[in-house]
């Protein structure tokens, strides 16, 4: 971000007229407007395609009425959702029941802040840049309590309580996950760890040593599929069970938000994955077929290619699989992704040492 | 899996939960107040009267065959194995022997219902679970299982098919390769579903060990059908009682030891195989002939007859006609008859004072059993597990209050 800023500072001159915080802050502002946006197209455009996987799935056709095949459902969806009222239960606490869909929508928008989409497009490269992702994506517990909680709900309290028991437990495996990441790039700086993966396909972090490292891959994504509440993990929200879990009393924009953020969360719990095992935006070949700045598209389309298909993927599961009981979840979680994620860690951890 | 709740040390209150009658998984309406100790159920109470339909005493004011339209709306999932079971009560009352055509036929859409529901069971029982795509594909064949419905007897849902002393009409010319074009495609939808979940890890560990029943509750409940033979009990009134043609056709009737929902869905699965065998067994010795008896004071005659003979007319005109002299006038007494329709067992006691209507009806269907057996298994499982046991007995709303 600072090199694009740079770079408009030096060739545009009205800007060296302004104070440079002034541009920074606009810069920034207009960044995360930008990330904001694609976040919350994809959160439409995903429901859509998801629509239309499942679909394909379960041998029907999925939307495919508004706008060219169906793309538009997620506009006409969203202005049914705007124009129905706002309904907020007597038996609710109103104040954290109002809050909580915003919290949510708030923290599922913030882990994008430090990913790089390319070599240059990222809103700030924090140096503790995986740190911030693991803090900001644990709020979301606080969110879906809040929610849950103050439905003035049974279900909604089920889905809730669930929900911070699993998403508490699954952070642990995902942590020590980031932990073996951290150790072999050196550094928690998204940007660098990318850079770390440059030359080709076998120098992403999944291959780096095959014998641990493909596991770990399999550990975090297991594992972020439980933290985003996706099936075979959806027990908080899981429609034969809970209705709906924390967001049953929710409706109108409020349950827009929740929907939302959840689409943001399945793309932003890829995009980590891409960046932290899958090399990033690297290409699968060593070096750029773009010259010089232009190298930042065909970054932005491995990008996006690569967590796309690990969206796609979790969309698969999704529709494949059945969904777990709260005991078997906590078991899956400290009896099996636990160990597995220790034994990756000191497997990398030796392995490094000997190599 | 049980818990001690005297050795608690913290001071819990239970929660008391009402589990439906809206509820996503609570098919139909059944409701069931549920105590809760966290997720575990401590006590389970299920209620009935949330669809009190009155059929019983609706059948009181109907003529012997204007029962039957009833008998469709008792089950929606397979309202043929319904007209069969009543009719089959009617014809037992007054003695009457169904020519061999009707027989065949009746057993091909007896089997062919019992494919759908099954399919449809198995398919909710997997959405329970979350496996939502199973359900869908087993729409897709109960749809075709309807056509076919549709194709003989006008009708998708509520077929109404059987009259007393045989069926509103013969299947169609087009029937039968219809059917034959299509046995196929049941035979492999049964094997994909197989394929989605018996081997499934988080499916054999949500079903495997829930809501087990003992033989000896199984008995004592009243349990019957899959879910009896799940137990390990080979109980069918098609083998121990054979009614229709079923003593000609060779099949077998699948059981299994553990009493488990999985049992459940396994005996299920099998027994939609067994179905498809009975059906092709059917279509391979299905006989010419009437399906209806030449009986004129039980059957109306056929339009030809009506239109041609004097002796017809009389007899339509005496069937159809209102009032005591006129109509269907079984021979006073009463009679309880069995068959074995998807669910379980289906009975029909009947008591008739030798007028035009039945003067008591009485239906003993499967589903009243197994729901009243829901609150006993219940307890101890989890909110998880009650979904997974409500599907896998499949309980049909319609039957529970009559």
């Amino acid at each position: 971000m600072y090199d694009i800023i740079n770079y408009f500072v030096t060739n545009v001159k009205i800007l060296q007229s302004i104070p440079f915080w002034m541009v920074q802050a606009a810069f920034m502002l207009a960044g995360c407007g930008a990330v904001l946006g694609v976040a919350a197209l994809f959160a439409g455009v995903g429901s859509v395609v998801e629509r239309n996987i499942a679909g394909r799935i379960q041998a029907r056709y999925g939307p495919n009425r508004v706008g060219p095949w169906g793309w538009m459902q997620f506009l006409a969806d969203g202005i049914k959702l705007v124009l129905k009222e706002d309904l907020i239960p007597d038996a609710s606490a109103k104040m954290p029941f109002r809050l909580a869909p915003y919290f949510i929508f708030t923290v599922a928008f913030a882990a994008f802040i430090v990913v790089p989409f390319s070599q240059k497009l990222q809103i700030a490269d924090l140096n503790i840049g995986i740190l911030y992702i693991i803090s900001v994506s644990s709020i979301v517990v606080i969110a879906i309590l809040l929610a849950g909680w103050s439905s003035g709900n049974k279900w909604s309290l089920f889905g809730a309580m669930r929900s911070a028991a699993q998403i508490i437990s699954y952070e642990v495996p995902v942590t020590i996950t980031i932990l073996a990441v951290i150790m072999m790039a050196g550094t928690m700086s998204m940007q660098e760890i990318t850079a770390g993966q440059s030359g080709g396909i076998w120098r992403w972090f999944i291959f780096r040593y095959p014998l641990f490292t493909i596991p770990a891959f399999l550990v975090y994504y297991i594992a972020s599929i439980a933290e985003v509440n996706r099936t075979p993990f959806d027990i908080p929200e899981a429609e034969s069970e809970l209705v709906a879990g924390y967001h049953t009393e929710y409706s109108s924009m409020r349950f827009a938000m929740f929907m939302m953020s959840e689409y943001v969360n399945v793309l932003a719990v890829s995009a980590i994955a891409v960046t932290m095992f899958l090399g990033g935006w690297q290409s699968p070949y060593p070096g750029h077929i773009f010259p010089g700045i232009w190298s930042n598209i065909e970054g932005l389309f491995w990008f996006f290619s690569k967590t796309f298909f690990l969206v796609f993927l979790m969309m698969w599961i999704r529709w494949t699989l059945p969904r777990y009981r709260v005991d078997q979840l906590m078991d899956l979680c400290w009896k099996v992704l636990l160990p597995v994620s220790f034994i990756n860690l000191f497997g990398i951890c030796a392995w490094m040492l000997l190599a | 899996m049980t818990v001690n709740y005297q050795n608690n040390e913290l001071d819990t209150k239970r929660m008391v939960l009402n589990f439906g009658p809206q509820h996503p998984s609570m098919h139909g309406t059944l409701r069931c107040v549920l105590e809760l100790d966290g997720e575990v159920v401590v006590k389970a109470t299920p209620h009935m009267g949330y669809l009190h339909t009155g059929f019983e005493k609706l059948a009181e004011y109907r003529t012997w065959n204007q029962v039957v339209p009833i008998t469709d709306r008792m089950n929606y999932l397979s309202p043929m194995s319904n007209n069969i079971g009543y009719a089959q009560a009617v014809e037992e009352l007054m003695g009457i022997e169904l020519p061999p055509k009707a027989q065949y036929v009746r057993v091909i859409m007896a089997e062919l219902s019992r494919f759908a529901d099954h399919v449809i069971s198995v398919g909710l029982h997997g959405m329970d679970l979350g496996a939502f795509t199973v359900m869908l594909w087993g729409f897709i064949e109960r749809e075709k299982a309807y056509d076919l419905f549709e194709i003989a007897t006008g009708g998708r849902l509520t077929t109404s098919y059987t009259r007393i002393g045989g069926l509103a009409r013969d299947i169609p010319p087009e029937f039968i390769p219809a059917l034959k074009s299509k046995l196929c495609k049941f035979m492999s939808i049964v094997d994909e579903i197989e394929y989605m979940l018996s081997n499934n890890r988080i499916f054999m560990d949500r079903t495997q060990g829930v809501g087990t029943i003992t033989k000896e509750d199984a008995i004592n409940w009243g349990v019957s059908g899959p879910s009896l033979r799940a137990c390990g009990i080979e109980w069918d009134i098609r083998k121990s009682r054979p009614y229709l043609c079923y003593k000609d056709l060779d099949f077998i009737v699948p059981i299994a030891a553990e009493g488990d929902t999985y049992a459940r869905y396994k005996v299920r699965c099998e027994e939609m195989r067994q179905s498809i065998r009975i059906i092709e067994q059917c279509l391979a010795k299905l006989p010419d002939g009437p399906v209806n008896i030449f009986d004129h004071k039980a059957r109306l005659p056929e339009k030809e007859e009506v239109y041609n003979t004097i002796e017809g007319l009389i007899h339509h005109f005496k069937l159809i006609m209102h009032g005591d002299q006129h109509g269907m006038h079984p021979p006073k007494g009463e009679v309880y008859s069995c068959t074995e329709v998807p669910n379980g067992n289906l009975g029909f006691f009947l008591i008739s004072d030798g007028t035009g209507k039945p003067y008591r009806m009485r239906v003993r269907p499967p589903s009243l059993y197994h729901y009243q057996l829901f609150g006993k298994i219940a307890e101890g499982a989890m909110i998880a597990d009650l979904v997974a046991i409500m599907s896998s007995f499949n309980v049909i709303a319609g039957e529970l209050d009559r």
